[in-house]
């Protein structure tokens, strides 16, 4: 590991203001991502997924406390900064971000090919000329015939809504790319071509990526390392090799075995119970409610532990910390 | 009849003859301009024909658009179809109406995909299930109530006072699901139809709430019509699947045999987009057949796959009427000439 | 908890919604009260005969106010013979009555009148009665002999006569020791008498009489230009203008709620007849139909309530609830109860109506004074109901009766100050309840 990371992410906590109390959404996540490499967040609803993405680019809702924790890029730390400055600077210069829904977000009044220009014209001070150019070129990267660009949001199907979106994320070449979430909402083959795309630019380019997603297969699609988030903390952090083979986490081995399959005798095994409230969470081990594994160590809050080559997971049973399998 | 009897009815068909049975339905949506003036038609299902067993569980899988809710709706009931019959239990359904409708609706449960949205958000969970109950004439809160407590157990939501008194929004994805499966489940139905169940779940729950569907459809023998996107999640919860594409099925098998031997292009096409978990996945590209799914006001002509099918015989796919069913084994039905 | 329950729990974090509840609930008992003390048929008619009334002055403002500015303006003094010990002696064949009735006067001011209600029985002969005024000095100033009927009021201070001999209105001349003649009279304080003196010719004849030294101010509300006490009108206006109201609010809102949601549920020519409609009326102006409506028909309250409420069914409302129930009628749990065998009534009411209630309760509340106004203006511009005392008849009285150029403030503040307090009150709880049950407009 000779130069520093792309991203760092330090015991990052993000909490909101809700009428019910404080809900910390985000709580003690560290990770890290190297140039060109993707990581796939995964975890189910709820969990913390947008949170974290909305965290990295400071686009937080309103009743959000001020995040807590680092988060450097390339070694600068970049949580600190004034919000004028990491607009200038960070957002959409650095790390570009498709959100959930997106592709429904699109202004219906503003033809596409302009929408897909406008990160360019307000980050780079492109001039209209280049913008456009810049759009057209980044419509080809995403598979959209480019005259497209003059079409509005409504001519064009949900397929090509997300490839539009994704165009914009990529007009201003950032380093890093958040998606939240991109291809939930399409359906199976759309899906797979967008994910190609995904991956021919990932390999093309070396853009990394942060995917963010529920679904274990579609993680499985891009993902060099996966991030598995449960109750707003991270519980295990590998790469895909290591997560999808031999996952360490007793959380990460029942969604592995919760998993629909096409190609599997064994019927999958749905996981008993359900996450715990992120407003008043338990005290020791979020997880030790379901884990059929737990024992007395685990009222107390397990850190990360390495397990393995950048491989590390929160749990007491780890030979990292002592425990015995 | 408006009182649904105490235990499941056996369904009345003949012997032989399947529960449900829809020949050539089409189900056609006009497109009006300005509300008035006609300029074509949504073609969301074109000439299906399907029959379902007593207790027979069958998938509809088909992305996005092409047809599966409509169908679902117009067995239903809610839509009316444009062309063909559909026959439940020997009776047609086509000009039913009134107590004769009233009493079909009793007798087949429907699941929604969005949980949150097909419960009434200001009625309680109680309130919820009793509606049915009070349309079909059930009289007497005890004996209500006792029906909606078995109903909640046999999905699994115990204790039963707990969740009563709860509304909609203080449950969580996959319980609220479990309560639409508890009022699908209320009036003793023969069929129940599942319109993308689990799709608006986490994967961890879809599970739980598929293998729920096939515990009570084996329990009480229901009919099962389940409608997916997601070819992953058939296997193991039914026993046949229908392909659809473009408003019309394009092939239909016994679930393992589709799985294994697919016939039809389409069917291969989604089949080897999905995948199941590995992270090998990550450095292929995936087999994707081009362009966009067909439009439903302008179909193509011949075999609604021609324009994306890596096998497509030119003079022969693209011409009307499109390909029939082919057999290439018993029970196996491909609507493609490469079967011929 | 259901969300109503929430929403209502939830309203408690709100002062204003608090105080605008304190005041519905004070004149909610202001209502309650009135209607029980004075029975509507009572109220009718006690506001509208003339002799209830007539021991009161005319156009009093209430006595705070006056003692607010520092006045000591008097108030009405009535004695009656009843009160004292009649003396009788007899002469051959005729007796001779005395009563003395004392009138204690402490105040700085003149009175406004002095009138003598006498009544009497007698087969055919009338009684001959004098009188004569007593000053706290002893000084007697006659004030005339007469027969009387059977009841008859001695209106002292309209005595022309008495008035020449005094050198002042009667009223004035009988309380001051001034010369007759001066510019300036003062009340000379004390207790004064009058005395009655009755000749009776028959053995059975009676006499009662009833002094009234009508004062220049009158309890709590002050008198109008019939000397009625206009805290009758204020109290009794309470339940009718709270009525008013309410059932104008529930009647367009309801009704306009569930026609909005039968267009919407129907659809097809239903929902086409239900939008013309509504479009021709809301082009129609609701203020001319209802004068004309007064001045050709009636103007009882009840046929302007219903006039008010049939055209405010087909309002603006209908547009704004059928934009809010258009994308309901799409809810999968509407598709559900089909599915499950609803018939279109209960679609409407049990599945379409209650999603937008929420919606509906804050409107409704801060509609309930806008009625309460219209009915008040309706008065004002002389279509009140020809018989109900209400705040807005109050208001049309003084308006005629030019209150305010004759300095009688009281008359128009006073249903003023009720109009704006019931405004408030609704307007008040309206805006917390906008705020609970509309999400849009709550910020986390
Ligand atoms: N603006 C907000 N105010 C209060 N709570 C919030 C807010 N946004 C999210 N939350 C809560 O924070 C938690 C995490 O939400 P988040 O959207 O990050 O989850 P997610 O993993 O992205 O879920 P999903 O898969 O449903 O998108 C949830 O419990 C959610 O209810
Ligand atoms: N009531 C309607 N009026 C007009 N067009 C309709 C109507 N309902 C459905 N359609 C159209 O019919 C086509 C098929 O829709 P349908 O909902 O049956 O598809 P689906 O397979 O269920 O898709 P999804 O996976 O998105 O639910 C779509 O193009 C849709 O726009
Ligand atoms: S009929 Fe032709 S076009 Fe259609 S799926 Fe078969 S091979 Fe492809
Ligand atoms: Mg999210
Ligand atoms: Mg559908």
């Amino acid at each position: 590991m000779a130069d520093a990371p792309l991203m760092e992410i330090e015991d990052l906590g993000l909490s909101y203001a809700t009428e019910q109390g404080t809900l910390r959404a985000v709580d003690g996540v560290d990770l890290a991502l190297h140039r060109g490499e993707a990581l796939a967040v995964l975890g189910e609803s709820g969990c913390g997924k947008s949170s974290l993405a909305k965290t990295l680019l400071r686009t937080l809702p309103r009743n959000a406390y001020p995040p807590t924790g680092q988060l450097r890029l390339q070694g600068r730390e970049v949580l600190g900064l004034p919000e004028e400055r990491f607009r200038r600077e960070v957002r959409w210069v650095r790390i570009a971000l498709v959100m959930q829904a997106a592709m429904n977000a699109l202004n219906p009044v503003v033809r596409v090919g302009e929408q897909v220009a406008e990160p360019l014209r307000i980050h780079r001070r492109a001039s209209r000329r280049q913008a456009r150019q810049r759009a057209a070129e980044a419509f080809e990267e995403v598979g959209i015939p480019t005259d497209f660009l003059r079409r509005y949001p409504h001519e064009l199907s949900g397929g090509m809504r997300q490839r539009a979106v994704l165009a914009m994320a990529l007009v201003t070449e950032p380093d890093l790319v958040l998606l939240d979430e991109p291809t939930s909402a399409l359906d199976v083959l759309t899906q797979a071509s967008i994910m190609n795309v995904l991956k021919r630019i990932k390999h093309e380019r070396g853009v990394s990526f942060v995917f963010i997603t529920h679904d274990v297969a579609t993680a499985s699609e891009l993902a060099d390392r996966v991030a598995l988030m449960y109750a707003g903390q991270v519980v295990e952090a590998a790469s895909a090799r290591a997560f999808f083979d031999e996952p360490a986490h007793p959380y990460s081995r029942l969604l592995m075995a919760a998993v629909p399959r096409l190609h599997q005798e064994r019927p999958p095994s749905p996981i008993p119970g359900r996450p715990p409230s992120l407003l008043d969470p338990p005290a020791g081990c979020r997880f030790a409610e379901r884990c059929p594994w737990a024992f007395e160590r685990c009222g107390e809050p397990p850190p990360m532990a390495p397990c393995g080559e950048r491989h590390h997971a929160r749990c007491w049973l780890h030979p990292g910390l002592g425990g015995e399998r | 009849m408006t009182t649904p009897q105490p235990s499941t009815r056996p369904p009345q068909a003949a012997p032989g003859e399947p529960l449900l049975c829809a020949e050539g339905l089409h189900t056609h949506f006009e497109l009006r301009q300005w509300g008035f003036v006609r300029v074509g038609s949504v073609r969301a299902v074109e000439g299906v024909d399907l029959t379902l067993g007593a207790g027979e569980a069958v998938a509809v899988v088909g992305e996005s658009g092409c047809g599966k809710s409509s169908l679902a709706r117009t067995l239903l009931g809610l839509h009316r179809p444009t062309g063909g019959t559909v026959r439940f239990d020997g009776t047609p359904l086509n000009g039913l109406s009134g107590r004769a409708l009233k009493r079909y609706r009793a007798r087949v449960g429907y699941v929604q995909q969005d949980p949150y949205g097909a419960l009434p958000p200001f009625m309680d969970i109680q309130r919820i299930l009793a509606e049915p109950l009070i349309i079909h004439g059930v009289r007497g809160r005890a004996e209500r109530e006792r029906r909606i407590d078995t109903a909640l157990a046999e999905v699994g939501l115990t204790p039963a006072a707990d969740t009563r008194r709860k509304f909609p929004h203080q449950l969580s994805g996959g319980q609220q699901q479990r309560v639409v499966i508890a009022r699908a489940l209320l009036l003793r139905p023969a069929m129940i139809i599942a319109d993308e169940p689990v799709s608006m779940l986490d994967a961890s729950v879809r599970v739980e709430i598929l293998e729920l569907l096939r515990r009570v459809q084996r329990e009480h023998r229901l009919a099962l019509l389940y409608i997916t996107h997601d070819l992953s999640t058939v296997r193991h919860y039914v026993d046949r699947a229908l392909v659809m594409y473009g408003g019309r099925i394009v092939e239909q098998a016994p679930v393992t045999d589709l799985l294994a031997r697919s016939g039809h292009p389409y069917t291969e096409a989604l089949l080897s987009a999905l995948g199941d978990p590995d992270a090998d996945n990550a450095r292929r590209q995936r087999e994707v057949p081009g362009g966009e799914p067909p439009s439903l006001v302008h179909p193509p002509s011949g075999c609604r796959f021609h324009p994306r099918c890596p096998h497509a015989m030119q003079g022969k796919c693209e011409v009307e009427p499109p390909p029939p069913d082919f057999r290439p084994r018993a029970d196996h039905r491909v609507a493609c000439w490469l079967h011929e | 908890m259901s969300p109503w329950l929430q929403g209502l729990t939830r309203l408690r974090q709100y002062p204003s919604a608090l105080a605008g509840l304190g005041i519905i609930v004070l004149l909610v008992a202001v209502a309650i009260y009135a209607v029980t003390a004075i029975p509507y048929s009572e109220a009718r008619d006690l506001w509208r005969s003339g002799e209830a009334w007539q021991d009161l002055p005319t156009s009093a403002p209430p006595v705070w106010a006056d003692r607010l500015l520092g006045g000591d303006a008097p108030r009405t003094i009535r004695v009656a013979t009843d009160d004292v010990v009649m003396e009788q002696e007899r002469y051959e064949g005729v007796r001779l009555q005395r009563a003395t009735l004392p009138v204690e006067f402490p105040y700085g001011g003149f009175p406004q009148e002095v009138n003598l209600f006498v009544e009497s029985q007698f087969d055919d002969r009338q009684p001959f009665v004098r009188l004569t005024w007593r000053t706290p000095d002893g000084e007697a100033i006659p004030l005339g002999a007469r027969r009387v009927g059977e009841s008859e009021r001695i209106s002292i201070s309209q005595d022309r006569q008495l008035e020449s001999r005094l050198g002042f209105a009667p009223q004035v001349g009988l309380f001051t020791d001034a010369a007759p003649g001066t510019d300036d009279p003062q009340v000379r304080q004390g207790t004064y008498e009058l005395v009655i003196e009755a000749i009776q010719f028959e053995e059975t004849a009676t006499l009662d009489a009833n002094l009234v030294v009508y004062g220049q101010v009158h309890g709590l509300f002050g008198t109008d230009h019939k000397r009625r006490d206009l805290a009758v009108a204020l109290l009794w206006g309470t339940p009718i203008a709270l009525a008013f109201g309410l059932l104008a609010a529930v009647g367009t809102t309801v009704t306009t709620l569930i026609i909005a949601a039968t267009g919407v549920w129907l659809g097809g020519w239903v929902d086409a007849a239900i939008q013309r409609l509504t479009e021709v009326n809301m082009i129609l102006p609701l203020l001319p139909i209802l004068v004309m409506v007064g001045t050709l028909y009636s103007t009882s309250i009840w046929l302007m309530l219903g006039v008010v409420v049939v055209l405010g069914i087909f309002s603006a409302g209908i547009k704004m609830y059928r934009a809010m129930l258009l994308p309901i009628r799409e809810a999968p749990y509407i598709e559900a109860a089909r599915a499950y065998g609803a018939g279109n009534a209960r679609i409407i009411l049990r599945y379409l109506v209650p999603r937008i209630l929420p919606v509906l309760i804050p409107t409704f509340v801060t509609l309930i004074p806008t009625y309460v106004f219209l009915e008040a203006s309706l008065a004002v511009l002389g279509l009140g109901d020809p018989v109900l005392p209400t705040w807005g008849k109050i208001l049309n009285d003084a308006q005629a009766q030019s209150a305010l150029y004759h300095g009688h403030y009281y008359w128009v503040l006073e249903p003023a100050a009720l109009l704006m307090l019931t405004g408030l009150g609704f307007a008040m709880l309206g805006f917390a309840l906008d705020r609970v049950f509309n999400p849009r407009l709550r910020s986390v």
